[in-house]
């Protein structure tokens, strides 16, 4: 299992509070110089498996190991890592310098070498100049970018990020993705970054470990999580709109398939009397350049089909879809993924 | 439409008065009259059957200077409160900084901690002299197991102010631990795990992070402390009445004997107005310069 590339390994983890879930038969490899989103839906556990690795939780069964060293029982300042926390975590009484070069300091780190990974570390962030401010005088945005340079002048080959973006407005967010998926490429760090935001996980990660309920779902690349979900939790997770799912009985021939699942892109709209499911247009969701069309239809939910520019289709309306066989996803009665195509 | 504005600009002038006006009533009645009619009247002679009141100026002051009494006194609260402040504040930040960790029993730690500061401070002083009494006196009683000789606590100079000291230290620390630990509650969780990150140790955490945090707070203490060993004097009363020989008196003590023991209000008068100031100074200085040098969040 441990292979040469493997950088940080996670091997059958559980962390339980008073006997309540925590997390579960949690298992990861993680090569070294990869992008590792967690995510899931608050309170799946993907924060726990964070705090795992990092040392501020200490698992109840299992085995951490970083960089080849079995850190299971290790204090976090042991494990060669760098933190960002979701609410930044920036000393407010401390300049935006003082909370950069904390840890360097600590580590007692020579003012010569602190000042010059000070300027490095703030050159890249783009907080030269804000030196002297305190955090309460900046910006959501610019605390966060101090909590990065703060990771930056760690020097650590890992770093853990707590969802860093959710306390953003959309378009920042947006941006400051492409800066930290950057600075990880040109850094060479490892990063795990735990979200609940799926866009982020997919546009960021090399590879994605979707969670529920203290369990992981699926571990792959944000393709394999898009094109072969393991089981209709990812399914109707990954993705924007999420897969669209079909009982069996409404679609019939499919052998064992229980639910049968279909992607909005994957639906067209067809001619009256040549379609394969007829559906009532339940309501429009203009994005500009396409519009959503929710369906619904008795044995199917969250049917949708994109169409291109404006539509309005007054609710209401019955539609015909078609779709090819190629496209659609099995899934058994226990909603696990059928391996092969039934029928 | 300016018209409308200025109407409006007035009804909220008047607004803001009438929120200010009660508070400002009482204090001119019972905090700024009385202040000034002390000033006043430690301007004049005392009026005696014979004699009626007269000005003299700041004779009332020289007289004050040149007392003996008015200077022992003076250097007792000085040392008073140069003892209470800092160590009652040091102790309760350790407590709350115990009282606050993960430890069991904590809700009973913390009670335990604040009973003294529920009880009335004669109640106080009535329990310390029950510990200090000699012979008797449990100090006495656990003295003795180890062949100590008695000792009268209360009963000496060089003791007297020491063992008022450690009452009043033993009644504040508990009530100041409850700011703290409020103060403390504060701090996130996460600025320790950040630190922890960093692999920074307990102390350093509780130097560079949590001291600066709660600068606020102790300012806040401070000055509370400092105003208390001006102005609570009751325990006096019951374990020493400022003796033996002036040893432990203190300075509002002396203000009180002099008004109402010496019937001799003007002199009274003149230094309850030097103690004004003196506070006056002191709160200055903890609005101006302390202030600015404090991160308040």
């Amino acid at each position: 299992m441990n292979n040469v590339a493997t950088f940080v390994h996670v091997d059958n983890v559980a962390k339980r509070w008073n006997g309540q879930l925590g997390v579960e038969n949690i298992s990861l490899s993680i090569p070294r110089g990869a992008f590792v989103a967690l995510l899931g839906p608050s309170g799946c556990g993907k924060s726990t498996t964070l705090r795992l690795l990092s040392g501020l939780e200490l698992p109840d069964e299992g085995q951490i190991t970083i960089d080849g060293r079995d850190v299971t029982k290790a204090a976090p300042s042991e494990r060669n890592l760098s933190m960002v926390f979701q609410s930044y975590a920036l000393f407010p009484h401390l300049s935006v310098a003082e909370n950069v070069v904390f840890g360097l300091k600590v580590r007692k780190v020579g003012a010569a070498e602190r000042r010059e990974k000070l300027t490095r570390a703030l050159e890249i962030t783009g907080l030269l100049g804000y030196e002297d401010r305190k955090p309460g005088e900046l910006s959501g945005g610019q605390r966060q970018r101090v909590a990065l340079a703060r990771a930056i002048v760690a020097n650590q080959p890992l770093c853990l990020m707590d969802e860093p973006l959710s306390n953003l407005d959309a378009k920042l967010r947006a941006s400051v993705r492409k800066d930290i998926k950057k600075l990880q490429i040109d850094l060479g760090i490892t990063v795990v970054y735990v979200t609940h935001d799926q866009t982020e996980a997919m546009s960021m990660a090399d590879m994605v470990v979707l969670m529920k309920d203290g369990q992981i779902q699926q571990t792959g690349t944000p393709e394999e999580l898009y094109y072969k979900p393991s089981n209709t939790f990812v399914a109707e997770f990954v993705g924007a709109p999420p897969m669209a799912l079909i009982e069996g009985s409404a679609l019939p021939g499919f052998g064992e398939a229980a639910r049968i699942g279909l992607r909005a892109e994957n639906v067209e709209v067809a001619e009256a009397g040549t379609g394969r499911m007829t559906c009532k247009v339940s309501e429009c969701e203009f994005l500009g350049s396409e519009t959503f069309v929710g369906l619904s239809h008795p044995g199917a939910s969250g049917l949708t089909v994109s169409l291109p520019g404006l539509r309005n289709i007054p609710a209401g309306e019955e539609m015909e879809i078609y779709f090819f066989d190629k496209d659609l996803h099995f899934f058994d009665s226990a909603g696990q993924r059928l391996a092969q195509q039934a029928g | 439409m300016a018209d409308h504005v200025s109407k409006e600009r007035r009804r909220q002038a008047i607004y803001g008065w009438i929120l200010l006006s009660p508070a400002a009533i009482l204090l001119t009645t019972f905090a700024f009259y009385p202040s000034l009619a002390t000033l006043w009247s430690s301007l004049f002679s005392r009026e005696t059957r014979r004699r009626p009141s007269e000005f003299k100026g700041v004779e009332n002051y020289t007289d004050l200077f040149a007392d003996p009494t008015f200077w022992k006194v003076i250097t007792n609260n000085l040392m008073y409160a140069g003892a209470t402040v800092p160590i009652s504040i040091a102790i309760a930040l350790a407590m709350a900084l115990w009282a606050n960790s993960k430890i069991p029993a904590r809700g009973f730690i913390r009670t335990a901690y604040f009973t003294p500061t529920v009880l009335p401070m004669i109640a106080a002083a009535n329990l310390w002299l029950f510990f200090y009494t000699p012979g008797l006196g449990v100090l006495d009683q656990i003295g003795g197991l180890f062949g100590l000789p008695s000792v009268n606590w209360l009963g000496q100079p060089e003791t007297a102010l020491w063992a008022v000291i450690i009452v009043t230290i033993w009644k504040e620390a508990g009530f100041f631990m409850i700011f703290y630990l409020a103060a403390l509650q504060t701090i996130p969780e996460d600025l320790k795990e950040a630190a922890d990150i960093e692999g920074c140790s307990r102390w350093t955490y509780t130097r560079r992070i949590v001291l600066p945090l709660l600068m606020p707070t102790t300012l806040f203490i401070m000055v509370n402390a400092l105003i208390n060993s001006v102005k609570l004097i009751d325990h006096l009363f019951i374990l020493t009445k400022g003796g033996p020989n002036d040893a432990s008196k203190l300075i509002l003590y002396y203000i009180w004997e002099m008004a109402f023991a010496f019937f001799d209000a003007p002199h009274a008068a003149a230094m309850t107005i030097l103690v004004l100031v003196v506070l006056g100074v002191v709160a200055g200085i903890k609005f101006t310069i302390l202030d600015k040098r404090t991160h308040y969040q």
